[in-house]
């Protein structure tokens, strides 16, 4: 029997010949990303020596530039650790600036065929690049920074083969949607995506549905590498690397067929990103107060260009703030040279600066008691954007753009209509 | 043998409930007084140290934030799940708080009632009040060694690869 991309990739980091479900594979870890939050004095603690430092990576995101005393507190130790171990890649305020799941896709840091750890949650996104990425605990963080290891219990794999094309208009987020409403949370379980609907997906949209996967409760969404992935690497990171396909033979508990032109845009009800999807009609209409676009998740360029598109030559209704953050402050410089930044501020969108923000009720759109949101980013877990009382509907960025205009929940399918699939 | 009074959660309880992002950056009571304000108000001044926690599935489901940690430092004494989300486990692993999952657990408990939970002198967990006895999911040695003690600091300490607490 074969083994799956996950099991291909923890076996190899693992120095066996293969891994089985159940097992804990103890692995060398090749790349270490290091957040803001890892440095917060309650969190941190003093590192004496690191395994590798040219396997660790340092980005400040989520609280960027320092919204207080104990973030710019926190900043200065993340600074000290990079020059006290010589750490190159270490992305500060400024030029490249990003979250961290951005920077790591962005500049193909997450190396396909390698373990990836990050101290925070959705570094699934780095399955995308067919990277084993998962995230991990401060404790072990620095156990893999100390030590270049990590543990993983092997789980089982879900395998979606992937099939057709997605219509104008719809999203790899609705993608995530479709999947987190039909099948729920994937505990312990791995997600493998693969098939000939991948052709039709950009890199982009697969980030999305890698950091999304997070949300399903998954240890690691690894996409099947292609010619796409293998130029994109190598144009970025020269690090030699072997992208990892399942085996002929693999075994996983499922194969589930996903027909991505059957997919229309949905909408997570608020509280709970699983089993919470409905088609945009069921709450159409439902007052917003404000709209974001933004994170690991919705912050990619294809994302920035579809806002821009939805909302060229038109405003946002009155009463409603829609908030845009890129996902890299390199998005942003791109976002800017294909000219989305001015479309989306002359239609009353304000345009971040590339931090994790609003997503994590961080800063620069915080909700307030009561307050209604519709957001295209990770998460709509109660109080997690701010205040408890707030509502938050999670959708695409299109429908995020759609509803901003509209002054509530709203269907995109009019700014897509005469599109070809 | 471990025993406390338990206090029941349901499906897919969140990190975000138990360490809410606006006190992520806060001191460790601040973040303690903070744990499950949104979804049961009030409840961190009914708990005691030494209760303990029965829950649904994906048990921690969410972000990588310490909420075990959270849970450790108010004093739960462990939490039994019908599962428990990968990430919350690891960390609960890491951070040295006791977390096992447990089939069957919600159903055999109501709120209150004393729960027991046998890891040495055999495996199991026992409802003192109904006698109903279950078998806890079992993990590898070297997570429990960690789990029960204090979790991986402790450990990079010995060995010189971070520096002890300061205070």
């Amino acid at each position: 029997m074969g083994m799956n991309i996950a099991e291909k990739i923890l076996a190899g980091a693992a120095g066996v010949a293969r891994v089985e479900p159940g097992e804990i594979a103890i692995v060398e870890v090749g790349t270490c990303v290091l957040t803001d939050m890892n440095f917060f004095p309650a969190s941190w603690r003093e590192v004496l020596k690191v395994a590798d430092p040219a396997r660790i990576v340092v980005v400040l995101d989520h609280f960027i530039p320092a919204n207080d005393p104990q973030s710019a507190a926190a900043h200065a130790t993340a600074r000290q650790f990079a020059r006290r171990f010589g750490i190159g890649r270490f992305h500060d305020v400024g030029r490249d600036q990003g979250i961290s799941h951005v920077v790591v896709a962005d500049q193909a840091y997450a190396v396909p065929g390698t373990v990836l750890v990050n101290a925070d949650s959705h570094t699934c996104g780095g399955g995308a690049l067919n990277c084993a990425a998962r995230g991990v605990g401060l404790p072990e963080m620095l156990f893999a920074v100390t030590t270049g290891k990590s543990w993983f219990r092997v789980g089982e794999t879900i395998r979606y083969e992937l099939e057709g094309k997605l219509r104008p208009g719809v999203s790899a987020k609705d993608v995530f949607l479709h999947i987190a409403g039909k099948f729920g949370a994937h505990v312990n379980q791995n997600v493998e995506f693969g098939g000939p609907g991948m052709a039709n997906l950009s890199l982009n949209a697969r980030r999305t549905m890698a950091i999304m996967g997070t949300e399903l409760s998954a240890e690691f969404v690894i996409f099947e590498p292609d010619d796409r992935l293998i130029d994109y690497v190598r144009a970025r990171n020269p690090a030699p690397f072997t992208p990892q396909w399942p085996d002929r033979d693999a075994r996983y508990k499922e194969r589930r067929p996903l027909d991505l032109g059957a997919i229309e845009p949905l909408v997570a009800l608020p509280d709970a990103v699983v089993n919470s999807s409905v088609p945009v009609a069921q709450v159409a209409g439902q007052r917003i107060d404000q709209a974001f676009i933004g994170s690991c998740a919705n912050g990619t360029l294809d994302d920035l260009a579809v806002a821009a598109k939805v909302v060229a030559g038109r405003r946002v209704a009155p009463g409603v703030r829609l908030i845009v953050t890129p996902g890299s402050q390199a998005i942003y410089r791109e976002a800017l040279a294909a000219g989305y930044v001015a479309t989306l501020s002359e239609a009353g969108a304000v345009v971040t600066s590339a931090t994790c923000g609003a997503c994590v009720g961080g800063h620069m759109g915080v909700l307030g008691p009561g307050e209604v949101c519709i957001t295209a980013s990770t998460r709509n877990f109660k109080g997690r954007m701010g205040d408890p009382s707030a509502r938050i509907y999670m959708a695409s960025p299109a429908t995020v753009a759609a509803s901003a205009l509209a002054g509530h929940i709203a269907h995109a399918g009019e700014f897509f209509a005469g599109e070809l699939a | 043998m471990i025993a406390g009074r338990a206090w029941k959660f349901g499906d897919d309880i969140n990190t975000d409930l138990m360490l809410p992002g606006w006190v992520m950056a806060k001191t460790p009571e601040e973040q303690a007084r903070a744990v499950f304000a949104a979804n049961r108000p009030g409840w961190i001044d009914e708990m005691r140290r030494g209760d303990v926690i029965v829950a649904g599935n994906n048990f921690g489901m969410g972000s990588n934030r310490p909420a075990a940690r959270s849970l450790r430092n108010i004093g739960i004494g462990f939490l039994v799940a019908e599962t428990i989300n990968g990430l919350f486990f690891r960390n609960s692993v890491n951070f040295g708080f006791l977390a096992l999952e447990c089939p069957g657990v919600a159903a055999a408990f109501e709120e209150g009632d004393t729960a027991e939970l046998e890891l040495d002198a055999g495996w199991s967990l026992r409802n003192v009040r109904t006698g109903r006895q279950l078998t806890p999911q079992r993990i590898p040695e070297r997570l429990l060694t960690l789990m029960r003690g204090g979790g991986i600091f402790p450990l990079l300490e010995a060995e010189g690869l971070i520096a002890p607490r300061a205070r």
